[in-house]
């Protein structure tokens, strides 16, 4: 089987387009959050009555529902009570939802992971709740953390290839309308899994790279 | 040394329960300025726990603590500026691994105590000097020795510059060779006239650095005696056979 050079660079342009919308979306996906995770966080650390269980019922919702479900939730359901949002709207709503849970629990996790001699070791020099947190907490957790944050991150740029459920022209898509249109199945699919390497594997190396020194500044020798 | 009468804390008939367990049973203790206080006893007598009560680390369920006449069991506490008087060295050192030991000993006064950088970095350069480890303060605590990082916390709770500083077996995990210098480090605050209230296991030790001894058991204290008498003729039987574990020589 050889293949028909001429199709794949005709349909270059179209999966480059579609990866900006991949980058967009996962920029906005794991940036927004890691803020919201690390936010909710600190809420479940500091016990803030009923915030922590707001959080935690909207972590097990968010957790316990698959992508697809949120996104059809937001796109057919939401306008249904007046309110119509933009494909791409939903799709980072979506994205960010099923991220801020996962992103929570990373954050929450590292931050029960420092020792609780290390915060009476803090208390004792004085220093209060919010300092503790910003001094003696945070850049330990922090450090704990980062393999499971770049785990998530990883994670939510690959489920960026469901959007296309509610019609936005991502990687998926253009290789399934390519596919239907052409019957260039072998061409389409090459395309697409390069397309997904070209974007996952050099966060996957900043990410080890990333882990590797943060874990040699901390502990290592 | 005629000021040496004021009364820093004053303990009060003090009840502390874990569960069901009554781990401080009426202590009641007071302790001067200048005053060096050991506090012997058997594992599980409580003599941490009372260290931590001192701390707010840990809440009582009776009694009272006072600081220079403020009372610390009540509502609303300020613990925070309190701890700045009161210090406390742990015994895992517990100095916080993502700083240097400068930074370590630096946090508390430039961030609790919104100190002058300069000065305190001065008076921490002083500290450190004292110890023998000025040459390390860019240091990482990974990479010092379990006696250097504990030299370090004694520092760190130094440079707040507090009315007393608790000691919590500081030497507990220590190497023996390294026991000797965290305790000249002590003796050293103890010949400067520091108030301290010492937890320790190393009864050579307590001999020769305390004011006087205070001897507890089960959550209460069963006898207070100035050094030379407790480890020669201790009132109470129990400190009798306390101190007969120590002595190898009659094995």
């Amino acid at each position: 089987m050889s293949l028909d050079w001429t199709f794949i660079a005709d349909s270059l342009p179209l999966y480059l387009d579609a990866m900006w919308l991949t980058v967009e979306l996962a920029l906005i996906a794991i940036i927004v959050s890691m803020i919201i995770g690390l936010l909710f966080s600190l809420v479940l650390f500091y016990r803030i009555k009923y915030l922590s269980g707001f959080i935690v019922g909207y972590v097990e919702l968010s957790r316990n529902t698959p992508l697809l479900v949120q996104l059809f939730f937001l796109y057919y359901g939401l306008p249904k009570i007046g309110l119509h949002l933009s494909e791409f709207d939903c799709a980072a709503i979506g994205l960010v939802f099923l991220g801020g849970s996962y992103m929570t629990e990373a954050f929450r996790s590292g931050i029960e992971a420092v020792s609780s001699s290390q915060l009476e070791s803090g208390l004792s020099i004085g220093l209060s709740k919010v300092q503790l947190v910003r001094y003696v907490i945070l850049p330990q957790a922090f450090a704990i953390s980062i393999p499971s944050l770049g785990a998530n991150a990883i994670f939510l740029l690959k489920e960026t290839s469901i959007v296309g459920a509610i019609a936005l022209m991502d990687l998926m898509n253009v290789a399934k309308d390519l596919i239907g249109m052409s019957y260039k199945t072998a061409e389409s699919l090459i395309l697409l899994v390069l397309a997904y390497l070209v974007l996952v594997l050099p966060l996957s190396l900043v990410l080890t790279w990333l882990e590797r020194r943060v874990r040699h500044a901390e502990f290592g020798g | 040394m005629s000021e040496n009468t004021e009364i820093l804390l004053e303990v009060e008939n003090l009840q502390k329960f874990f569960g069901d367990r009554h781990v401080l049973n009426g202590i009641s203790l007071q302790v001067k300025r200048g005053e060096v206080t050991v506090i012997l006893g058997p594992s599980g007598c409580g003599k941490s726990t009372l260290l931590r009560c001192l701390n707010g680390l840990e809440p009582v369920q009776g009694g009272t603590i006072h600081y220079l006449g403020q009372n610390l069991t009540g509502e609303h506490v300020n613990w925070r500026e309190i701890r700045q008087h009161i210090g406390m060295v742990f015994q895992n050192y517990e100095l916080f691994p993502h700083m240097t030991v400068i930074e370590n000993i630096l946090l508390g006064p430039l961030k609790a105590q919104k100190r002058d950088s300069k000065e305190a970095l001065q008076q921490a350069e002083t500290l450190l000097d004292r110890v023998g480890l000025l040459a390390r303060k860019n240091d990482y605590p990974r990479q010092l020795s379990g006696g250097q990082k504990q030299r370090i916390a004694i520092v760190r709770a130094l440079c707040m510059n507090p009315d007393i500083i608790l000691f919590d077996e500081v030497t507990a995990s220590l190497d023996p060779e390294m026991v000797r210098e965290v305790l000249d480090v002590i003796l050293g605050l103890a010949n400067q006239g520091m108030t301290m209230l010492i937890v320790t296991h190393e009864m050579g030790f307590a001999r020769s650095v305390g004011d006087r001894i205070v001897f507890m058991d089960q959550g209460k204290i069963c006898e207070i005696a100035d050094p030379e008498q407790f480890f020669t003729e201790p009132a109470t039987e129990r400190a009798q056979q306390f101190l007969n574990i120590f002595e190898y020589n009659k094995l």
